[in-house]
């Protein structure tokens, strides 16, 4: 019960916030009446929503696909270097300047360069895109986590003669899951974000990105304002099964929440 | 060979030795900015002793445990846990080890953090939960098997690092100044707990601090150390009463020894001073 009311609690002012956002945009902008093509009030946004959800819902499905294939490719690759960095020193010394190397790589100019690669037609190249920019924040964090082990930790292992592997598998990796899930949630917004941005170069109609595009290239402002708040709850969405799943893989790491509420 | 007798005639011969340490120099860096940690260190600890190093900050006693636990190595000399080599001792999970921190898991509840040796040793589960609900209870941590260390005061995380340490039955424990972060009354009430369980498994104890009423209080023996280099200046042998218990800290003998290792900490401080004034006389000469 009193969970529930602690849970309730911290959700509660969040939404009302929100829900008064809302209100004031809605009430404010009839009041004050602001031109739609600047910005639509929620109303309006709403209506274009309805009227054009077939198309918007496709453009989720595709947009999404590319946000969540790429960020698997991304994470898994990331996790992966990071993993041979925090193992061999030679790895460290050829993967850390090279994925720092690739963090730099301008998306944006890179874009164009992979429907080059893959074509217009194939999703190919926003994955790409996707995962190259969500595998430099896994790959980083998973060294720090890894690393950045208590020594006396260490020492504690090598007191009972353990294999490095051993110590690896209970001492590191457990060290590092909260530096990965940080990661992950970093990479959960950038994936969408990759996404979009990456059709602004080519992609069906329907594709957020391209929509985008074309409604504000043909004035439909809300059209496009609705497209904008699909990606954005996409973005979310994808942003709360992170948290959902840190919560279920660690579980202690509820310590914080209890230490406050005590 | 001659070493290993010199170090059998400082613990005073008779039982088996646990550690023998011989001629053991310890030094960091090299060249001109090498600093001396350790100079000229002979010990022998024989098997049911409780012995407690004790000197200021920088007397290497620290350092003196990790030698004999192996996680450092000796500059010069011999280091023998058993009579095998210190490395060999390790390999073979010789010695629990306690460190200042608890250095618990916080992924892992109470029991699962007792169970951590056993784990890496290839223990089967029944016979770690089995061992590990006998440890909670020698420290008193009955249910609370099941929560997750940060649930947990200072000395009771202690208390189950001491389990943990304890799990798999080590003959010898190293402790690192273990109760150096807890309150007055916390540390003294750990020091009878502590005694209670050394007197029920007759583990052989080294145990580092700077605490003069905790070592003498604990130990057998206590070894003053001095600082810069880190050298044994004197061992204080502990003749009082076994098993010790809070009317211990009544005795006069108690505070008789108090007396002693404080004098002979000061001896170390005096001698330091006067060699300083020596240094400062023949600069200004």
């Amino acid at each position: 019960m009193s969970t529930l009311r602690r849970r309730s609690a911290a959700w509660l002012p969040p939404l009302v916030v929100f829900v008064a956002v809302i209100v004031l945009w809605e009430v404010s902008f009839l009041a004050l009446e602001v031109k739609s093509f600047l910005i639509p009030r929620p109303t309006v946004i709403f209506t274009a929503l309805g009227a054009e959800w077939p198309t918007l819902a496709r453009g989720i499905v595709y947009t999404g696909t590319e946000a969540i294939v790429g960020l698997a490719f991304g994470v898994a690759l990331g996790t992966i270097a990071g993993l041979a960095t925090a193992r061999w020193a030679t790895a460290r010394q050829t993967l850390v300047p090279l994925g720092t190397a690739m963090s730099t790589i301008p998306i944006i100019a890179f874009a164009p360069i992979t429907i080059n690669w893959f074509g217009f037609e194939s999703q190919l190249p926003r994955i790409t895109i996707v995962a190259l920019m969500t595998f430099f924040p896994v790959m980083v964090n998973t060294v720090r986590g890894l690393t950045n082990v208590d020594p006396a930790a260490i020492e504690l292992m090598a007191s009972y003669a353990a294999p490095d592997g051993t110590v690896l598998r209970k001492v590191r990796i457990p060290n590092a899951l909260p530096y990965w899930f940080t990661a992950l949630r970093i990479a959960v917004t950038l994936s969408v974000i990759g996404a979009v941005v990456g059709e602004f170069f080519g992609g069906p109609l329907y594709s957020l990105g391209i929509y985008v595009t074309n409604q504000t290239g043909s004035f439909k402002y809300p059209n496009a304002w609705a497209a904008i708040i699909m990606a954005c709850l996409l973005g979310i969405g994808l942003y709360l099964l992170a948290a959902l799943a840190e919560r279920i893989v660690m579980p202690w790491q509820r310590r914080a929440d209890s230490a406050a509420g005590e | 060979m001659t070493a290993g007798a010199g170090a059998a005639a400082a613990a005073g011969g008779g039982a088996a030795l646990v550690v023998s340490i011989a001629g053991v120099t310890k030094r960091f860096g090299e060249g001109d900015v090498a600093v001396s940690a350790l100079e000229g260190i002979d010990l022998g600890i024989s098997s049911g002793e409780f012995v407690s190093l004790i000197g200021p900050s920088g007397c290497g006693k620290s350092t003196l445990l990790r030698l004999i636990g192996d996680l450092t190595s000796p500059t010069n000399g011999k280091v023998l846990v058993n009579g095998k080599p210190a490395r060999r001792a390790r390999l073979d999970r010789d010695y629990g080890m306690v460190f200042q921190a608890p250095v618990l898991m916080d992924w892992r509840t109470v029991a699962r953090n007792i169970e951590l040796p056993l784990e890496v040793m290839g223990h089967s589960r029944a016979a770690r939960t089995a061992r590990s609900a006998d440890l909670l209870k020698l420290v008193e941590l009955e249910g609370f098997a099941t929560r997750h260390p940060w649930q947990l005061s200072g000395g009771m995380q202690q208390r189950v690092a001491i389990a943990r340490a304890l799990a798999f039955d080590p003959a010898l424990l190293l402790m690192d100044e273990p109760f150096g972060a807890l309150d007055e009354m916390t540390r003294e009430r750990m020091n009878l707990e502590l005694m209670n369980i050394w007197t029920r498994t007759k583990t052989t104890v080294v145990f580092v601090t700077h605490s003069i009423p905790e070592a003498v209080f604990l130990s057998t023996r206590v070894v003053v150390m001095s600082a810069r280099p880190g050298r044994i200046t004197r061992i204080v042998d502990v003749d009082l009463p076994q098993p010790r218990t809070a009317d211990t800290r009544e005795d006069e003998r108690y505070f008789e020894l108090v007396t002693t290792v404080r004098e002979a900490l000061r001896g170390n401080e005096d001698r330091s001073a006067s060699a300083a004034a020596r240094v400062r006389a023949e600069g200004l000469a």
